[in-house]
């Protein structure tokens, strides 16, 4: 399958600047990082409105808070290993507690950073963030639905936390499809397994589900967007109509949307599952491909766990 | 005062050539990494790596060696070359840099490199680090000391005011930090992007013997971390005034060379500069 490719920066540096003409309460901050996520669209657009603290990311999320906490709508942006990790207390106490009105939008997420290594590869942002009341995960899948989310989580009061890449992704939505949080999308219909995907790796799903055609096996495939709050009612829906569930993330396997999904299955369906996910280590330097085969995120894994979960299903 | 023979300095000076020429080159073949900051830094480590330290690249694990931290750690090439010169690692394992499988990882990993002491890459932690392998070395009463390489857009960081009051407070005459002091972060220039100065007053307040000067001249390095071993009771801090790129005419002040690698043609041309001397 062959998908024209875009930058997520790219559209959300764009969403952001037309958020700026629309509305005089956004206001932007970044830490040494604005070249690289886009927010020096904005940057250049209002600069009155935008501050760069400097690398200084605990310094970044208070300062956010005081800004939400007076009124303003915050978007904070950085890579995802120094936006959830390094500043954890500060989103804790300041953000997610009191609830305030602040978009963490980080880019650089996962190992396809690739070259840096493990020190910028962060496989534990998902669960960090899914794990703290009050805040909304979402995963864009492309660069289309970036803009959107952008666009939709402007509108929302409280914490997000948005999770993009580096790299240039696969456009899998259409500009003229609706965006709804609450939703997930389903992206092909199926009725012997379903396999749900986030971020870059529905792309993949996608790809496994033309393979798995080919083996006469008729795969659904979601894009769980928003893993926080998760759509249980379409995830129960899959699992009920298709009897096997497969997962597939570019996260840890601890703590991630495969274990969300799992635990919703626990509680309300029980069908044969498999978590295709970054097993639980470190990643190291290497390109994109070579990083996504050694660490199990490819198309040919996700084939695997579908027959892997094939076989268990009754 | 020590007195230097020129011709010591300029083998100095000629190793500090050829690790320039080796970032480069490494840089050039991952396809990406940070040129400014490797070049504006490798003099210090030249100096540190082949005058300064006690140290064994046959016996890494020496009990009694000196400990060098990167804190800046996105300048790993520059760190890399120097190991290799100095005998860690062959020289040719350099070109793998950033690759699957090697030993050099596109930032510090004490786990995977010979020679490296700390992990470092999420900037500003590396101080405080320091910091602990000094109270060790109090610990066990070893004489060994604690050099840590900052950078200025790193000064940002909270964590490196909490390591310096630690430093002091704890009387850490075991630890001396430079801070490559070349005028740019990833954004801009840090006088624009987050002020720092008075950067000498503010280690001077939080209780640091400060010594400031040309981080591109050897005898100047030399002569401000002997300055600093003779300090008793206090940290030392030696603020290097360098240019970001140095050594390259096209990456000197370009702040576009601070995470990107050189394309084919700007790679011949750094070559012939830097392959220049001999
Ligand atoms: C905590 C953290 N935030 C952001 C970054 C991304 N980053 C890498 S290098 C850099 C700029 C560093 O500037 P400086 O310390 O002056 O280094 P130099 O100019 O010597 O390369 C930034 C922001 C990082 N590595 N760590």
């Amino acid at each position: 399958m062959t998908w024209k490719t875009e930058s997520q920066r790219k559209q959300y540096g764009r969403a952001l600047v037309e958020l700026g003409k629309e509305r005089s309460d956004i206001v932007v901050l970044d830490a040494d990082l604005s070249s690289s996520t886009r927010t020096s669209d904005f940057a250049a657009t209002f600069p009155e409105r935008f501050f760069n603290v400097g690398i200084a990311e605990q310094n970044m999320m208070d300062t956010a808070a005081g800004l939400a906490a007076s009124g303003k709508t915050v978007f904070a942006s950085t890579f995802a290993v120094f936006g959830t990790g390094r500043c954890y207390d500060q989103i804790r106490q300041s953000i997610a507690y009191p609830q305030l009105n602040i978009k963490i939008v980080a880019s650089h997420a996962g190992i396809t950073v690739g070259g840096d290594g493990a020190s910028h590869q962060i496989i534990e942002d998902i669960a960090l963030m899914r794990v703290l009341p009050n805040m909304t995960v979402i995963v864009p899948v492309d660069s289309v639905e970036t803009y959107k989310v952008i666009k939709a989580i402007a509108k929302t009061k409280g914490p997000v936390y948005v999770r993009m890449g580096r790299a240039d992704v696969p456009t899998l939505t259409d500009e003229n499809a609706t965006f709804e949080m609450k939703n997930a999308s389903v992206m092909r219909d199926g009725e012997d397994v379903t396999l749900i995907g986030c971020g870059i790796m529905v792309s993949r799903c996608l790809e496994a589900a033309e393979e798995l055609a080919k083996h006469g096996v008729d795969a659904r495939v979601i894009n769980l967007h928003t893993i926080k709050p998760l759509d249980e009612k379409t995830i129960v829906k899959a699992a009920r109509e298709t009897g096997g569930v497969v997962t597939a993330e570019e996260h840890s396997v601890i703590m991630g949307m495969g274990s969300a999904v799992a635990l919703c299955l626990v509680e309300n369906f029980h069908v044969p599952m498999k978590r295709v996910g970054i097993p639980d280590t470190f990643g190291e330097s290497g390109s994109c491909n070579e990083l996504m085969e050694k660490y199990g995120l490819t198309v040919e894994h996700i084939v695997e766990a579908a027959h892997d979960v094939l076989k268990r299903k009754k | 005062m020590e007195v230097y023979d020129g011709e010591f300095i300029t083998e100095l000076e000629s190793i500090a050539k050829k690790v320039r020429w080796h970032s480069i080159r490494m840089i050039y073949e991952a396809g990406s990494g940070h040129p400014g900051g490797s070049l504006s830094v490798t003099d210090i480590l030249v100096v540190l790596y082949f005058h300064i330290m006690k140290h064994d690249p046959k016996n890494p694990d020496w009990p009694d060696r000196d400990r060098f931290v990167l804190s800046k750690g996105h300048s790993a090439p520059a760190l890399y070359a120097v190991l290799a010169e100095a005998g860690y690692f062959p020289v040719d394992e350099l070109l793998t840099l950033r690759k699957m499988g090697s030993r050099l990882q596109g930032h510090p990993c004490m786990r995977k490199t010979p020679g490296v002491e700390m992990s470092t890459g999420s900037l500003g932690h590396g101080l405080a680090a320091g910091n602990g392998m000094a109270l060790a070395a109090k610990l066990d009463r070893k004489l060994y000391r604690i050099y840590v390489v900052l950078g200025d857009g790193e000064m940002d960081v909270g964590e490196n005011w909490e390591a310096a009051m630690l430093a002091s407070h704890y009387k850490l005459d075991n630890v001396i930090a430079y801070v490559d002091r070349n005028k740019l972060q990833l954004d801009g220039p840090t006088e624009k992007i987050m002020s720092i100065e008075p950067l000498a007053d503010k280690w001077k307040a939080f209780g640091w013997h400060v010594i400031e000067i040309n981080g591109h001249n050897m005898k100047e390095i030399i002569q401000a971390t002997n300055e600093a071993k003779s300090v008793k009771g206090k940290p030392s801090v030696i603020i290097c005034h360098t240019i970001k790129g140095r050594g390259v005419s096209f990456m000197e002040g370009a702040l576009h060379f601070h995470g990107k690698a050189p394309d084919e043609k700007e790679f011949n041309q750094a070559m012939k500069e830097l392959g220049a001397v001999e």
